[in-house]
């Protein structure tokens, strides 16, 4: 099921437009246990500050990373979020931001791992440019 | 001419757990988000513009907290203990226990949350909301519920039409010291004056993924053949399982039930069962109580879009499929003719 979500995610991404610009800011809703928009570009090498602004009443998780990191993160016990700026916890009905700089082109998965919600589809891409 | 109808779902609450130990029975999510098909009984009525529910919680041993949240046609006037004997008596109307020979007897929006109203019966703790379904939803965290993941849809879902909830939360460590034993319920019976009855069912399946499958009884009594939306078939899981008029004995056994003083002398007595998968129960129950007809596609949750019709059965596609090939057969030779006819 995870799979089938997470490799429709990346098709997705793939067939989306390949010249879509690659933003230093961009903003991510959580609506309806959803990320939206759930592809977002960004270019390598560049601090970018994403703002995730959940605006449901439960609240959300925002790791962005590689598939292995991910497996990691489906069996992991941390409960909250928030010293590193790709693992970002963030409460119901709040905003919280993030500076990151990704080192390689490349597509990383964006996942919330609360019980349930990747099952649920609270998958997206993160499709890093040179 | 007096006009009434009674709905009873089998299982209209469900939902969502406290995350302090845990413990869930029918329908309920588990503390590690397992889905119990355990299935409960619930019964609501309504009768001169007034619905009841009589719903049971069940206990299903070990200790902590469980709770559930369950959305309204409208603001409760009462919430009481319900009757010792309604819903048993209610299955057994329509699944009759076996007669065998005598030897071989056997067996809206809003930014807030305002609590309407607080009562405590048995080990359950029962409060009535107004509010927003992010409002709600907020309401329920902060008082220990794990919302699953679909819960912002969902309480969005029901608050566009009716901002009511009630939420229960079942202490299994009192139910323990009353001496409950597993399997015990306790009713709870919840008096609602609306002009608009309608039974929640799309909440029967939260939290449980798209392809899960949600059981679940509703019983219908009314002074005729009650107007449904959506239609019972098997596109929706719903099914009719009874269909005829109420008999004597039963509504005076009902009747006979505390706080039961309201059921009427007759009726027409229907029982819906719901074999669907969460992911086809989109709906809830709109019942016309009127008897013009015409349930409310509002009260099915179906808005003013056209509710989606699958045929009913696969064999249906066929014919259809035929017709549709001879209508394209029927404009291909038209336009071949008439292409002859051009170039001739």
């Amino acid at each position: 099921m995870i799979r089938a979500l997470v490799i429709a995610a990346i098709a997705a991404a793939l067939l989306a437009p390949s010249g879509a610009a690659a933003a230093t800011q961009t903003e991510i809703r959580i609506h309806y246990s959803h990320f939206d928009p759930s592809i977002i570009t960004v270019p390598r090498g560049v601090p970018v500050t994403i703002v995730l602004r959940n605006d449901d009443p439960i609240d959300h998780e925002w790791i962005v990373g590689t598939a292995e990191m991910h497996a990691r993160h489906r069996s992991g016990t941390e409960p909250v979020h928030g010293s590193r700026p790709t693992e970002i916890s963030i409460p119901a009905l709040s905003t919280r931001a993030t500076v990151v700089t990704f080192a390689d082109a490349g597509m990383l998965q964006m996942i919330c791992h609360l019980p349930g919600h990747e099952q649920y589809g609270m998958i997206g891409i993160v499709r890093v440019v040179p | 001419m007096r006009r009434f109808l009674f709905a009873f779902p089998a299982l209209i609450l469900t939902m969502l757990l406290a995350s302090t130990p845990a413990f869930a029975c029918g329908g309920l999510i588990g503390p590690n988000g397992a889905v119990l098909l355990t299935r409960t009984t619930t019964f609501a009525g309504y009768h001169n513009g007034v619905e009841h529910y009589v719903t049971a919680f069940s206990f299903a041993g070990g200790g902590g907290a469980f709770g559930s949240l369950t959305p309204l046609p409208g603001v409760p006037s009462d919430v009481e203990r319900g009757g010792d004997w309604t819903l048993q008596r209610l299955i057994r109307e329509t699944a009759p226990i076996k007669q065998f020979a005598p030897a071989a007897r056997s067996a809206l929006t809003a930014d807030s949350v305002q609590v309407l109203l607080q009562k405590r019966i048995d080990a359950l703790d029962v409060t009535v909301l107004k509010g927003g379904g992010a409002a709600v939803g907020e309401w329920a965290k902060e008082h220990g519920f794990r919302l699953p993941p679909d819960a912002p849809e969902v309480l969005d879902f029901y608050a566009q039409r009716s901002p009511i909830f009630l939420a229960a939360v079942f202490d299994a460590d009192a139910a323990a010291q009353r001496g409950q034993n597993v399997g015990d319920g306790t009713p709870v019976h919840i008096t609602i004056p609306t002009p608009n009855p309608w039974v929640p069912l799309r909440i029967l399946g939260l939290g449980k993924l798209s392809g899960e499958p949600v059981d679940a009884d509703v019983f219908l009594l009314t002074d005729r053949r009650p107007a449904m939306l959506p239609a019972a078939d098997r596109s929706h899981g719903l099914f009719v399982e009874h269909d005829a008029a109420a008999t004597a004995s039963l509504l005076n056994d009902l009747r006979a039930d505390k706080g039961m003083s309201w059921i009427p002398q007759d009726g027409w007595l229907t029982k819906l069962r719901i074999a669907a998968t969460a992911g086809q129960l989109t709906y809830d129950l709109a019942i016309d109580a009127s008897g013009q007809g015409a349930p409310s596609r509002i009260a099915a949750g179906f808005g003013t879009s056209t509710p989606p019709v699958v045929p009913d059965d696969l064999g249906l596609i066929w014919p259809i499929a035929l017709a549709g090939g001879y209508v394209a057969a029927a404009l291909a030779l038209l336009v071949m003719r008439r292409r002859q006819l051009v170039t001739a």
